[in-house]
């Protein structure tokens, strides 16, 4: 048994949020400026050398890399081992995103459904927890913007449409999406479970390293295979047109039902944000 | 790269192509979905506007709160199409320009044709570029909405793209 205290989990929440509002993850830098040198003269050329350069500005300035400093997606794997003690978790995480977001003057964006007033202080957070075997707190605070939230897309598919499908519906959501969600994006995907439970393996799926691979082959092939395909669909930096539409796709999956093939796509923009801690 | 000075005149519009990348200059107002909203249920009922529509350049975004002794907080563009329903009426009431992200409808390419004005793009995402163009920063209109409230922003060479002209011209095309 490891007793923890929450406002440790408050202070790490605190500490993630401020480091995450501000600076793209390493892999997305070295995708966008790979992107960069791939892209041939032109508008998208033009749009990735100021994301670069917005991006150096962002880290220098300690300002947010983009305004959309999103709701923040919390992930908590939880080690069996540990209890809390101290405020709820739930109230903690919350409490360190409201600290960080108004310490950050980071912009709250989280608001009513129906009355659309803003909850001023950018909670709730979107928690997700997972019980882990050991002792170990792995916290990942990712802000997620909404400009690509808005462009994901979950299809319960039939068995029979297998690889084939998962493929088609990973590149028809990009290719819809265009240059509305900041491309060139980041993309998801979950594959099985349930209907609710694929769309989380697709939030998480945007959690790994851009560049990385799912560790079964099959799976990494659908990876590879879904990025060639949106990186010939000519949408570009900011739909300016060229062969940079997505910098990575990332799966993740688990077993579902024998009638059916959930498939979750999470769209991402070009902004990768996410701090990983573990306490 | 073409240097634009505000207020942009119709023979400076004419002159714009989709494709040409710009650095604009003088003041631009911000407005989002929920100022939008408002905007119509004013127009709506004939209630005077408190933001001037003729000639103004309306800019898609929603800043960050601006630290102690700065302009502004980082504030890159939002994305466009949310605001296609609202974006002809206000170019017919004589709108100069707008500033977004991505693609806009047919309508409102119309609109920008029969107006003789302009869509540019920012770039999506580059909040923090965006926000050390903007030289000052006062909220004019609908202070409750907060980040989605009108601000009026002086801005010095803030880099866009012409996106839609007022030839049919569309980069997204």
């Amino acid at each position: 048994m490891r007793v923890i205290n929450t406002d440790i989990v408050e202070q790490a929440v605190y500490r993630a949020a401020l480091k995450a509002g501000v600076n793209l993850t390493d892999s997305c830098r070295r995708a966008l400026k790979s992107a960069y040198e791939k892209e041939g003269e032109g508008a998208a050329k033009f749009a990735l050398g100021e994301l670069i350069e917005n991006s150096r500005i962002a880290a220098e300035k300690t300002m947010p890399v983009c305004q959309d400093t999103g709701i923040a997606v919390v992930l908590l794997e939880i080690g069996n081992e540990i209890f809390f003690e101290g405020t709820p978790l739930p109230e903690a995480v919350n409490a360190g995103v409201r600290k960080a977001y108004a310490d950050g003057y980071f912009r709250k964006s989280v608001c009513d459904p129906i009355t659309r007033v803003n909850t001023a202080d950018n909670t709730p957070a979107a928690i997700h927890t997972e019980i882990v075997r050991g002792d170990k707190l792995k916290l990942t605070f990712m802000p997620k913007g909404f400009g690509s939230e808005n462009m994901s897309a979950l299809y319960m598919l039939k068995p029979a449409q297998g690889v084939k499908g998962i493929t088609d519906a990973i590149v028809e959501t990009v290719k819809k999406a265009g240059s509305r969600p900041c491309p060139p994006v980041y993309v998801g995907v979950g594959i099985g479970g349930t209907f609710d439970g694929c769309a989380y393996l697709a939030k998480r799926a945007l959690t790994r390293d851009i560049g990385t691979h799912n560790e079964r082959e099959d799976i990494a092939e659908i990876e590879r295979e879904a990025l060639r395909r949106i990186n010939e669909l000519d949408i570009g930096c900011q739909g300016f047109h060229g062969k940079v539409t997505a910098l990575g796709v990332s799966c993740e999956w688990a077993p579902t039902h024998i009638a059916g093939l959930p498939v979750a796509v999470n769209i991402q923009c070009h902004c990768v944000r996410c701090v990983k801690e573990v306490l | 790269m073409t240097e634009l000075t505000l207020p942009l005149t119709k023979q400076q519009a004419e002159q714009l192509r989709a494709g040409d990348s710009v650095l604009i200059s003088g003041t631009i107002l911000t407005a989002r979905d929920c100022a939008h909203k408002r905007i119509f249920e004013y127009l709506d009922k004939g209630i005077p506007l408190p933001l001037e529509i003729e000639g103004a350049v309306i800019y898609y975004a929603g800043p960050c709160p601006a630290k102690p002794g700065t302009a502004s907080g980082s504030c890159g563009p939002t994305t466009s199409a949310r605001m296609d329903s609202f974006a002809p009426r206000l170019l017919d009431l004589g709108l100069s320009a707008i500033i977004g992200k991505g693609e806009m409808s047919k309508e409102v390419g119309k609109a920008l044709i029969r107006n003789r004005s302009v869509y540019f793009a920012a770039i999506g995402g580059a909040g923090a570029l965006y926000g050390n163009c903007i030289k000052s920063s006062s909220c004019i209109a609908f202070e409750d909405l907060l980040s989605e409230g009108v601000y009026r922003l002086e801005v010095k060479r803030f880099p866009a793209v012409v996106a839609m002209d007022c030839h049919g011209g569309n980069i997204y095309g």
